[in-house]
């Protein structure tokens, strides 16, 4: 039962990774930076679970900064996807633009709020 | 346990000693050697000389006076008269016509006064220059003008209110006038100014039938004259006046002694001007022109039994001259709480050549412990002396005899309900034995000891007092009374469970017997006893608070620390520094990966065809150099090729 079950595991990670392999490879390095900032931030929060909140203000710069620029990316690969058709007027580059001028926008913000 | 307190005795007698004698105002003392030091330290000098030539006359008289050499330290530019400075005579002249000229019947006293007085001066000075008045008679009259009928004068004739300061001033320029008069002055009004001295004495103040002096006074609106300055003004005035007349004044010597010893009751002043005034109407008091009071003074009033010292009396004047020849009787000693009883009478002190004191021996012998008064009389051994000098008839001085008082039959016991003693202990109140106790509120607790004197006789201290400390430091006192010699309290615990406060447990017993004659007074802890009180009922009045320890409210406080800002608080520096590391690993991570991926991308991109310019080619170049400043497909191909590559690229993505 246990071994039919690690098997069932093992059979859907290879179909997943088999799946992903086919995503294109600009999704993936923006995938790959999503991941970089929410390890970020994850690592932000431990460390902040270990020697406290003090200064808050600073925390929440990291933090926030880390998830908004994760949910940034985020954005722009719903817009440079291909299969996505809402987004088919919309010239990757100009995704790319709008990405990169809200990180400024928030990085800014981050940087007043950091203290 | 409270320690025992029993002072040792002689330091204990020292300063009942002293504190005896200095409520002994009555025994006064006469110019001393403490005077003499006194004045040194009163009359100093600032950077060589004085501040005022007032000071410096009022300095150079108190240390003529008092027979002191400092004169030597002062300039010989200061005064004239005491320090004989050459004058040119012309201008003694010149000054005496224009005080001359000043004098008239109008002006007010003191002006008189000092034009008068001035004048003095200048003859004494120098005797070529004229200074006799035109008019003394009618300079005498306006001056006697300003007198009133109880023998004072006024400042002005417009003036209604007389001074005794003022008098002074008047008798002093009178004198002034006599003694600068060309003729005689008439002896009636000569008379009529004694018989206002006389009358001015008859209103002189009194303190306790010892002191006569002259009340303090207003001067004007801001000016305040007090006692000693009024006194001393109408002594310098009356024996100013007594200088220059013929016959006698004829002031009772008792009033004469009597401003003396008001004089000598002021003790060593303070400031200069009443250490001046003090000195200098003592001096005059001395001259001779009025009765010489004899002041009878006694080294010490406190004897004590144990050291069985002998009576001394000393007979000076008031500066501390030597009497005449006299004799000091003791006309009565008796105890001062029995004016009654006497216990010397008539007896005559010896006369020690060598100290120039007056002793009585063995008069211990006769003594008990306690405070006495003895009544003195000076009889001058010279009949003729009786005219010179004013021995003031009787001198009442207390005298206070010490010695060690025996206490002893000390016992302390508990009383059973029908008071007979369960418990009784002997007290060595002399030793430090500690006694223990118990008892219930049904029964006593009693103290008994006997206070005999030297001689065997009733002492009764001033204290003896009982003291019950509970442990909580709560204290009760009792009065120990006495029948004859034996003293003696009992407690019944029955009917003072209320006023100690229903407070079970361990009381400490402590007594105190204290007297000034005792030499042995003590405050002796005898011990302790466990009461065994009922429970307090609901509305008991409830024990006062323990006493506030006074260093915890008055004491230093402990300093405060001033917090501004807390530290900010750091994590360890380890742990920092580990998280960095952690921080930039994602970081790393996407670095690879993306290293990876553009590896795959190149080689896709290098495939591609024809190379044109557009717009997305610069946007991806710039997308490039965002993402990655050291761009990794410069290692594959330059700028054209990413041309090439865009368009291709473009290709891929539509």
């Amino acid at each position: 039962m246990a071994r039919s079950t690690s098997k069932d595991a093992q059979d859907l990670f290879r179909a997943l990774w088999s799946a992903y392999s086919a995503t294109p490879t600009n999704l993936k390095i923006i995938d790959l930076y999503v991941m970089y900032a929410v390890f970020t931030a994850l690592i932000q929060v431990v460390y902040m679970a270990m020697v406290g909140s003090f200064p808050f203000n600073s925390f929440l710069s990291g933090v926030l900064s880390c998830v908004g620029t994760a949910v940034l990316a985020v954005c722009l690969r719903i817009q440079v996807n291909k299969e996505n058709k809402e987004f088919k007027d919309l010239a990757p580059e100009r995704a790319f633009a709008d990405f990169v001028l809200c990180n400024l926008v928030l990085h800014l913000v981050i940087m007043n709020f950091l203290g | 346990m409270a320690a025992v307190r029993v002072p040792p005795p002689f330091p204990f007698f020292l300063v009942l000693a002293l504190s005896i004698s200095a409520a002994a105002t009555t025994v006064l003392q006469p110019i001393s050697d403490h005077h003499r030091s006194a004045a040194l330290n009163l009359f100093v000098l600032s950077h060589g000389s004085f501040h005022s030539l007032q000071d410096a006359y009022e300095a150079l008289r108190v240390f003529e006076i008092l027979g002191i050499e400092e004169k030597q330290r002062v300039g010989t530019d200061t005064f004239n008269g005491i320090l004989k400075c050459k004058v040119n005579g012309e201008v003694f002249k010149g000054i005496a016509s224009r005080l001359k000229a000043s004098i008239s019947d109008a002006s007010p006293l003191p002006d008189l006064y000092y034009s008068i007085g001035s004048l003095v001066l200048i003859k004494d000075q120098d005797s070529n220059v004229d200074v006799h008045l035109a008019d003394a008679p009618g300079t005498f009259q306006s001056i006697k003008a300003l007198s009133q009928s109880d023998g004072k004068w006024r400042y002005s004739s417009d003036k209604t209110e007389s001074s005794a300061y003022a008098t002074g001033l008047a008798l002093e320029a009178l004198a002034g006038v006599i003694s600068l008069a060309s003729s005689e002055i008439d002896h009636s009004k000569v008379n009529t100014v004694k018989s206002d001295i006389l009358k001015l004495f008859d209103s002189i103040e009194k303190n306790d039938d010892v002191n006569f002096y002259f009340p303090e006074e207003s001067v004007g609106v801001n000016e305040h004259q007090d006692s000693l300055s009024t006194t001393s003004s109408v002594v310098r005035g009356v024996t100013a006046f007594a200088a220059v007349v013929s016959g006698e004044i004829n002031l009772p010597g008792d009033k004469t002694l009597g401003l003396a010893k008001f004089l000598l009751g002021t003790g060593i002043p303070g400031n200069a001007k009443d250490f001046f005034n003090q000195v200098e109407s003592l001096a005059f008091l001395e001259s001779k022109r009025v009765s010489i009071p004899l002041i009878l003074s006694l080294p010490e009033t406190v004897y004590s039994l144990t050291k069985k010292g002998q009576l001394k009396v000393r007979v000076s004047t008031a500066l501390g001259s030597a009497a005449p020849p006299l004799i000091v009787k003791l006309v009565r000693a008796f105890s001062s709480g029995a004016k009654d009883s006497t216990i010397i009478e008539s007896k005559e002190l010896q006369y020690d050549k060598r100290s120039g004191l007056h002793v009585l021996d063995a008069f211990t012998n006769n003594v008990d412990v306690g405070s006495y008064v003895f009544v003195f009389e000076i009889v001058l051994r010279d009949s003729r002396s009786e005219q010179v000098y004013a021995t003031g008839g009787q001198f009442h001085v207390p005298i206070y005899v010490t010695g060690i008082i025996e206490v002893s039959n000390a016992e302390i016991g508990v009383l059973g309900d029908l008071g007979s003693a369960e418990t009784k202990k002997v007290l060595d109140l002399a030793g430090n034995g500690i006694v223990s106790l118990s008892a219930n509120h049904l029964q006593k607790l009693r103290l008994s000891f006997h206070l005999t004197t030297p001689y065997g006789h009733v002492f009764k201290p001033h204290q003896a007092i009982f003291k019950l400390r509970h442990e909580t430091k709560v204290e009760h006192m009792f009065v120990v009374g006495n029948v004859a010699k034996k003293f003696e309290i009992t407690l019944d615990f029955l009917g003072l469970v209320e006023k100690l406060f229903y407070l079970s447990g361990k009381y400490d017993i402590e007594l105190t017997v204290g007297d000034a004659a005792m030499e042995n007074s003590f405050i002796r802890l005898l011990g302790h006893v466990k009461l065994d009180l009922p429970e307090a009922p609901e509305k008991a009045a409830q024990p006062p608070p323990p006493p506030v320890d006074p260093y915890s409210r008055y004491g230093p406080k402990a300093e405060i620390t001033h917090l501004f800002r807390a530290p900010e608080k750091r994590p360890p520096q380890n742990l920092s520094i580990t998280f960095l590391a952690l921080i930039l690993l994602p970081f790393l991570g996407f670095l690879i990966g993306y290293w990876r991926s553009s590896v795959a991308l190149c080689t896709f991109l290098v495939e591609a065809g024809p190379v044109h310019h557009s717009q997305d080619s610069r946007l991806f170049g710039s997308f490039l150099d965002v993402f990655w400043p050291q761009n990794s497909f410069l290692s594959c191909f330059d700028i054209n090729q990413v041309e090439i590559c865009m368009r291709e690229a473009n290709n891929l993505y539509l």
